[in-house]
């Protein structure tokens, strides 16, 4: 895949930048350009906004039959996080005794690798999320 | 007008489906043609009465590198000298019920009179990790699939979530398997055809905590076809036309994550108002149903989506056999997704050709008694597409 598809994510896969509507003030992530709540009225007043990191887990799963760019990470837990903004996103979670994870779990987000694509490409990072207090 | 099918009536004339399976012999083009050729038969049509070609396929692209796969499917048929319209359809794993909407708008809306609608998916030329990352391709790319979520994953949360909020069971999962394996044993034509115990549900290898392989559809190779025609034509044809009663088509967001609630398929819930407001009916009306079970968490959900039981006890009832074949609505008859095989593409094609036979009365072993009204249920995606279609015996 060609390199430009990962960088152009950078500051919501780094940054957890979203956007907010300017008409409803309704959070969204990634960024969209018109907000689901208010269609046309929220043209042109989306703004960019960064997350806290923290949320909750809505549900969760332990994927052992994983694509072949994360083998090396199998059996791993993935999760639904509510961000504390009202917003909900997927990504795994890390440093985590499987055990003990559940739904409600305090978590927040975490820099880390990806994945790469094959040996010799490029690597892309972005938030995984760890539990936290 | 989001539902529909009201201008002209539209009826199903003619039905073929391929055996579905690990089929290493035969190539896309072999199942498309097969199927588009038995359904044609079973018509009675000739080349000359039809009026366009409707393509339900999934991912040719990725599974077999061949796209203008509408091109192929018409030039392998003999049609290449008819020049005939023909149109591929997209939509994940829903894509063959809306070629289905599709052909059907066509005649209901006057512009052809008969179009044959296919639905094929060639899975097995790559490995099975690829297709897995195929399949996922439904769900969101940049925003769940690079964090590394995959199909069954997406499903498992919904899964745990339903276990969480409604008190679903593993066993009760699992009997969704146990059931549509018994029916798959019934039917020819179904990739398996062994039945199961809720043993070999529980015990079988993880793919996504909580589900297993046995609550996973395979992949498999496949195709299916009708023949739509518009019912003032259809007697010159058939003496047993089946009528498309009523269509829903509904869409979600993308992403699971941004859905409303984890527990049930708004765009199910969405085609099925539509579907069954178009048809004057309620979903106690309908004897048999083929849903989208491509997991077992999957067939809980539809049925309590669609109404036929109340949300949260959708495991309940398949626990106490409300589903099972003859008892009090007949769902999944061909095995479904589970057993009988699930080529995407061929999917809503091959409901479709189920419920047909039903209500025909040719279902053979499997067939339900006294069954006036049938339902198809195809969801894309993680149910960011779902599509209804409700079809019904001509007395």
């Amino acid at each position: 895949m060609a390199i430009p598809r990962f960088w152009r994510e950078i500051p919501s896969r780094y940054n957890l930048y979203g956007s907010k509507c300017g008409h409803c003030g309704t959070l969204d992530f990634p960024p969209r350009t018109v907000c689901p709540e208010c269609g046309r009225r929220s043209i042109g007043k989306m703004e960019s906004v960064k997350l806290s990191g923290r949320g909750t887990v809505v549900s969760w799963t332990v994927i052992h039959d994983a694509p072949a760019a994360y083998e090396m990470m199998k059996p791993y837990v993935l999760a639904i996080v509510e961000m504390e903004e009202g917003c909900r996103v997927t990504s795994q979670i890390v440093d985590v005794d499987r055990a003990a994870v559940k739904i409600g779990m305090r978590v927040e987000a975490a820099f880390r690798r990806l994945g790469s694509e094959g040996d010799a490409g490029v690597i892309h990072y972005g938030y995984k999320f760890r539990p936290s207090t | 007008m989001r539902g529909g099918l009201a201008r002209r009536e539209v009826a199903v004339i003619g039905i073929g489906e391929t055996a579905f399976g690990e089929l290493w012999d035969k190539s896309f083009r072999d199942l498309g043609i097969e199927a588009g050729l038995l359904a044609i038969e079973d018509s009675g049509i000739t080349a000359q009465d039809l009026d366009a070609i409707y393509v339900g396929n999934m991912s040719a692209g990725k599974f077999i590198e061949q796209e203008h796969v509408s091109a192929l499917v018409a030039d392998y048929s003999g049609l290449a000298d008819q020049h005939l319209p023909t149109v591929r359809i997209e939509g994940g794993g829903a894509c063959g019920a809306i070629a289905i909407l599709q052909g059907a708008m066509a005649i209901a809306s006057g512009v052809h009179d008969i179009v044959v609608v296919g639905g094929a998916e060639k899975m097995t030329d790559v490995a099975d990790a690829r297709a897995g990352e195929i399949l996922s391709a439904t769900a969101d790319q940049e925003w769940e699939s690079v964090f590394g979520a995959t199909f069954a994953g997406l499903y498992a949360m919904m899964a745990r979530r339903h276990m969480y909020e409604h008190g679903t069971t593993r066993e009760q999962m699992a009997q969704v398997a146990v059931k549509n394996h018994k029916n798959g044993s019934l039917n020819p034509n179904a990739q398996f055809q062994k039945e199961i115990t809720i043993d070999t549900v529980l015990k079988s290898g993880w793919v996504a905590e909580p589900l297993t392989v046995f609550d996973s559809a395979p992949l498999s190779d496949g195709a299916a076809a009708v023949v739509l025609c518009a019912m003032d034509r259809a007697r010159k044809f058939t003496d047993t036309p089946v009528r498309l009663l009523g269509s829903g088509q509904a869409r979600d967001f993308l992403a699971l994550h941004d859905r409303r609630d984890l527990t049930t398929i708004d765009a199910t819930v969405v085609a099925g108002k539509r579907a069954f407001h178009t048809a004057s009916l309620t979903p106690q009306s309908v004897k048999v149903a083929e849903v989208h079970d491509n997991f077992t968490i999957s067939e809980i959900m539809a049925i309590e989506d669609l109404r036929f039981v109340k949300k949260g006890l959708g495991g309940m009832a398949t626990e106490d056999g409300e589903t099972a074949l003859n008892a009090k609505i007949s769902v999944n008859t061909s095995g479904g997704l589970k057993a009988r095989g699930q080529p995407v593409g061929a999917v809503g094609i091959a409901q479709a050709v189920e419920v047909v036979r039903q209500l025909r009365g040719e279902a053979g072993k499997r067939q339900v008694q006294g069954a006036e009204v049938g339902l198809t249920h195809t969801l894309g995606g993680t149910g960011a597409t779902a599509v209804v279609h409700l079809y019904g015996r001509v007395n």
